[in-house]
């Protein structure tokens, strides 16, 4: 629980004005907590007179150093190993260097073919293969008992996962099982000075930053978000180790069968690979506004980009969405009209290499990312545009 | 508080609270697609279904919650502050049940009643022909008794929910010797054999509400079907019409709140001069006319439903003041409304034109406005006896 | 068939907004309301139950205050609600959650269908379903966007992936999370809004769904925020500005520019 030392609290209201719940009040000059609070720690870190505490339990849980090795599993579904797993190989070969430890992949698969290969070509010392049919198509059950009953032979620090449909599904529940802590989404992975993986995500609806960690449990797992982090250059003559691993038939039966996969590859929005992005938000005000930036989207050669707000208003589908709850796009262009610039966005396409931004509100926090602003009406500003690009072009 | 206080219970509160919610979630943001469409709303209405709003109007032992007329007046003011045109598809249903609540048998209310409730079927009244509008004398459909049948041969012109209804309460003469006591009224449903509904007409305003006309074609219904006894018709249309008028009171309401929102919200943004329109006296009156007779015509209405529901022998002239009252309002706060807005008012973009065109309506149908005055001078030419 | 639906009480996306001069959350006047998505969750619930018949319970663990999203959830159809609540649940993260939420699930009864959103608005991790679906040993599928077939002991649903979908059998009792497009849910009904307004909803302590207080709140929790921090500017950024024109023009010339490659 928090702890308030009433001997040093000063009724400065710091903590008050900082709690993103509500849940802290200076009450005759003294910091009270009340019901709402989640122990996020925000307050104590405001604290100028460390009147503020977090009681947690010291003891030391489990063997840490019963665990090592850096792991990433390999998702791979329809003959394709995804780019994700890639760019977690990327960041899994920093923190294995940094640990001094090897970097393992987990490839759970019917036929491996030359899937493990590549994975070493992509950075991995170590690729624990589990072939069987009953892992051809994706599943909750047999994946997820797979590399749990893998984890527990071999003993991780670190388990990385995409934050994919897949990822996302069954992960939490290996975690579960393991009685350990997840961190979803991350956006930053670093080793700390105490050894620990420090996982950075969006946190409280997307508007603020959280860094977390897990100190007592491992393994310490984390999914990622896909177009984050960077994937190593491919290098085919890399040498690594294959072991073959096999799972109890009574562990690989599962309780949900997928009877039939559907490929949406004609109807696919190509949202994360494309170069030019011009997205829409609140500001665009109704679905007739919205169109603007279709017709925008359309003379740029670019895909349809839209924040939650837009979505959510029903303007335009969720595929088109970008953001920590939709797409993650890096494009060399992305404009963004009529968006305010929650996190919940801008962690969706800040990486981006121009981010062009229009918007009516000067204070708008889409602008802090943005190469070039531009504060004014779309509605104005929109149809010339689009009239001076088309003179342009012809 | 911000309005007059009318003093709800929590009970009306509720319905008013969820109306209110219905109508910005739903109604408005769809309200110019529809508009521009002239498709029926038909997800709307059966949204306010599942809500129960088709219940509001039925009594309890036929699976309503009531049918207060003032529960209902509250309802729909709300829904006609989103789009008179939505209310109007569904308080047409209100219109198409009440026949059956107020001249009905037990029987034939036991076996309609519930699935209008529910909103499992749809209703409509059908009254008006090419030449019995106010008139009602006019009326040149008949139904003639065949056996254990009932055939019906005619045309009703401009028909509320035309072709979305699941069933229409028709009058028809039975008796042409007799004159106004020579008609009555029946239940017809959507699949009788002779029954057919025209195209749909192209309105001014109210543009999603459908309306037809219906044309019957030895159209055969069984005999029970008869609403009350044969020669009631007149009186079960009056009755009727009696009590659905506040109804239509409450939509002008609903509007001319609409109307007088829009507006005074834009004098606040619009600047001239450099300073907020609101800010120049011309404009203030304006505004404060608008909100003066909107506030005495929601008085009017209330007081006269509440009325209504306490005296129900004895509502013609309460019903009829209220519907003149605030429709005529509805009318004349929209136009200002448009003024206030001024060219930005004229396009299409913002919603007080169509709000002016929906008015309109308002103070012809379920009896033009002359007529309510007439109404209203009868009954005085009574009491002062 | 008893469904069971965990609903989440939530600040109102649209009125979070961060303070531009602490670049803290502002949730002054922020409303609290059910997560969107458990909303299709508990929507879905009660159209299995007409469809299917039987009953839906909701359930949220949170404050007292909680209790708004349950009675809310009465006014929209479902048959019974609780609130799980205790100072001792306060810091739990998704692990923690599962095993009170579990908890509380097994000490309710037994269950043919357990229903969540895909995600809460507020921490948007996506891992309490799937967690308290193996806390409750069920199996389970995330993201379903459609319930297509109801047998006795089966389902099959329609599960969105990253590159299309899924169809998926899955033997009950189990776990479904759901994804917006599974349908639209429905406002609350009059009838509905009554019984809410009669509804006692009773809240249940750790005590009394016989939870071991090891498991719970910050201390059943493996992770731990170690930092919160405004997320970082990019810094430089040109604002265009000048007449309407001069606007477009330039606004014209760096978007053809870079679209197109110069």
């Amino acid at each position: 629980m928090l702890l308030i030392d009433t001997e040093a609290c000063i009724g400065c209201g710091l903590c008050e004005d900082n709690c993103p719940f509500d849940a802290i009040h200076v009450v005759d000059g003294k910091a009270v907590v009340n019901d709402s609070c989640t122990l996020c720690g925000t307050c104590v870190d405001h604290c100028e007179v460390a009147a503020l505490a977090i009681e947690r339990d010291e003891s030391e849980a489990i063997d840490l150093a019963a665990w090592s090795g850096i792991w990433v599993f390999a998702e791979y579904r329809g003959g394709k190993v995804a780019q994700v797993t890639n760019e977690l190989l990327g960041v899994g070969t920093e923190l294995a260097a940094q640990r001094g430890v090897k970097l393992a992949a987990v490839l759970l698969c019917d036929q491996s073919g030359d899937v493990p290969q590549q994975l070493i070509a992509a950075g991995a010392d170590i690729v624990y293969t589990v072939e069987d049919p009953a892992l051809a198509d994706f599943s909750d059950d047999a994946y997820g008992n797979a590399l749990e009953d893998l984890a527990r032979k071999y003993k991780p620090e670190v388990i990385l996962a995409g934050a994919t449909a897949i990822g996302r599904s069954f992960i939490p529940r290996v975690a579960t099982s393991l009685v350990t802590g997840l961190t979803a989404d991350c956006t930053n992975l670093a080793i700390g000075d105490d050894g620990h993986l420090h996982q950075t995500r969006p946190a409280f609806g997307g508007n603020i930053m959280a860094t977390i960690m897990c100190p007592k449990h491992r393994p310490q797992m984390a999914t990622v978000r896909p177009m984050v982090m960077k994937a190593n250059t491919p290098d085919p003559g890399r040498q690594g180790e294959i072991i073959v691993e096999t799972i109890a038939p009574v562990r690989l039966q599962s309780r949900a069968r997928v009877v039939r996969t559907v490929f949406s590859e004609g109807e696919q929005l190509n949202l994360s690979e494309a170069d030019v992005v011009v997205a829409g938000g609140r500001g665009l005000d109704t679905r007739e506004g919205f169109k603007l930036v279709e017709e925008l989207a359309t003379l740029l050669d670019g895909a349809v980009g839209a924040s939650r707000a837009a979505v959510d208003s029903g303007w335009v589908g969720y595929p088109h969405q970008v953001g920590q709850t939709g797409k993650t796009v890096a494009s060399k262009l992305y404009v963004a009209c009529g968006i305010s610039g929650a996190i919940q966005h801008v962690i969706g396409m800040k990486s981006s290499e121009i981010i062009v931004a229009i918007n009516r509100d000067p204070k708008a926090t889409i602008f802090d990312v943005a190469d070039y602003g531009v504060v004014g009406d779309l509605f104005e500003i929109l149809p010339r545009v689009i009239e001076k690009i088309k003179e342009r072009r012809s | 508080m911000d309005r007059v206080d009318h003093f709800l219970t929590e009970d009306q509160q509720m319905i008013v609270d969820l109306a209110r919610q219905i109508t910005d979630e739903m109604v408005i943001p769809n309200r110019a697609r529809y508009d521009e469409t002239e498709e029926y709303p038909l997800d709307i209405v059966e949204a306010l279904a599942k809500s129960d709003f088709f219940a509001l109007f039925v009594p309890e032992e036929y699976g309503g919650l009531g049918g207060s007329c003032y529960d209902l007046v509250l309802a729909l003011e709300q829904i006609g502050r989103g789009c008179v045109g939505i209310a109007t598809a569904y308080a047409a249903s209100a219109l198409g049940a009440y026949p059956i609540i107020v001249g009905g048998s037990h029987e034939l209310k036991s076996k309609y009643l519930p699935d209008i409730a529910s909103g499992k079927k749809r209703a409509a009244f059908a009254l008006t022909e090419s030449n019995a509008g106010s008139d009602a004398g006019g009326i040149q459909t008949t139904a003639v008794l065949d056996g254990d049948e009932w055939v019906i041969n005619g045309t009703k012109q401009w028909i509320t929910n035309g072709g979305h209804a699941h069933l229409y309460t028709v009058i028809a003469i039975t008796d042409p010797s007799k004159g106004a006591r020579g008609a009555s009224m029946f239940v017809v449903e959507a699949d009788d054999p002779g029954f057919s509904c025209g195209p749909k007409e192209k309105k001014m305003g109210i543009r999603c509400s459908a309306t037809t006309e219906l044309i019957f074609r030895d159209c055969r219904i069984p005999k029970d079907r008869i609403i009350g006894r044969q020669g009631t018709g007149f009186i079960t249309v009056m009755k009727t019409l009696d009590r659905s008028r506040p109804g239509i009171a409450s939509l002008g309401v609903g509007l001319a709140q609409a109307a007088l929102d829009e507006s005074v919200t834009y004098a606040k943004s619009r600047y001239q001069f450099g300073k907020p329109i609101i800010s120049f006296q011309a404009v203030q009156h304006m505004l404060a006319d608008m909100a003066i007779e909107t506030e005495a015509a929601r008085a009017l209405v209330y007081v006269s439903a509440r009325h209504i529901d306490a005296h129900p022998k004895d509502m013609s002239k309460a019903s009829a003041m209220c519907k003149v009252k605030a429709t005529d309002v509805a009318m004349k706060v929209a136009v200002d409304a448009v003024q206030v807005f001024a060219g930005y008012g004229f396009m299409r973009e913002y919603p007080v034109e169509k709000m002016m065109r929906d008015a309109k309506i308002l103070q012809i149908y379920e009896g033009t406005n002359q007529i309510q005055r007439n109404v209203v001078g009868q009954e005085l030419n009574k009491e002062y006896t | 068939m008893r469904i069971v639906v965990c609903i989440k009480q939530v600040p109102d996306a649209k009125d979070v907004r961060l303070d531009p001069v602490t670049n803290t959350l502002s949730r002054e006047g922020v409303k609290s309301v059910i997560n969107p998505y458990d909303r299709h969750a508990m929507e879905e619930g009660v159209r299995l139950k007409e469809q299917y018949g039987g009953t839906v319970t909701v359930i949220s663990m949170g404050p007292p205050q909680a209790k708004a999203i349950l009675s809310e959830a009465i006014s929209c159809g479902v048959d019974d609600a609780f609130l799980v609540s205790d100072r001792a649940f306060a810091g739990s993260d998704t692990l923690a959650t599962t095993y009170t939420l579990a908890q509380a699930i097994k000490k309710s009864g037994a269950v043919d269908l357990v229903l969540c959103g895909k995600q809460a608005t507020d921490g948007d991790t996506a891992q309490v379903g799937p967690g308290l679906a193996a806390r409750l040993d069920m199996p389970y599928v995330t993201c379903v966007k459609k319930i297509s077939a109801v047998e006795d002991q089966l389902m099959r649903v329609e599960r969105m992936m990253d590159d299309g979908y899924d169809e998926v059998e899955i033997d009950l009792p189990a776990l479904l999370t759901v994804v917006k497009e599974i349908n639209v849910p429905r406002f609350p009904s009059l009838r509905g809004l009554r019984k809410a307004k009669a509804f006692d909803i009773p809240s249940y302590s750790a005590a009394d769904i016989d939870a071991d207080p090891d498991q719970l709140g910050l201390g059943g929790s493996p992770t731990w925020v170690v930092k919160v921090f405004p997320p970082e500017c990019k810094g430089e950024r040109s604002m265009i500005e000048g007449s309407l024109e001069e606007i477009a023009d330039k606004l014209a010339g760096i978007l053809s520019d870079s679209a197109y490659g110069a």
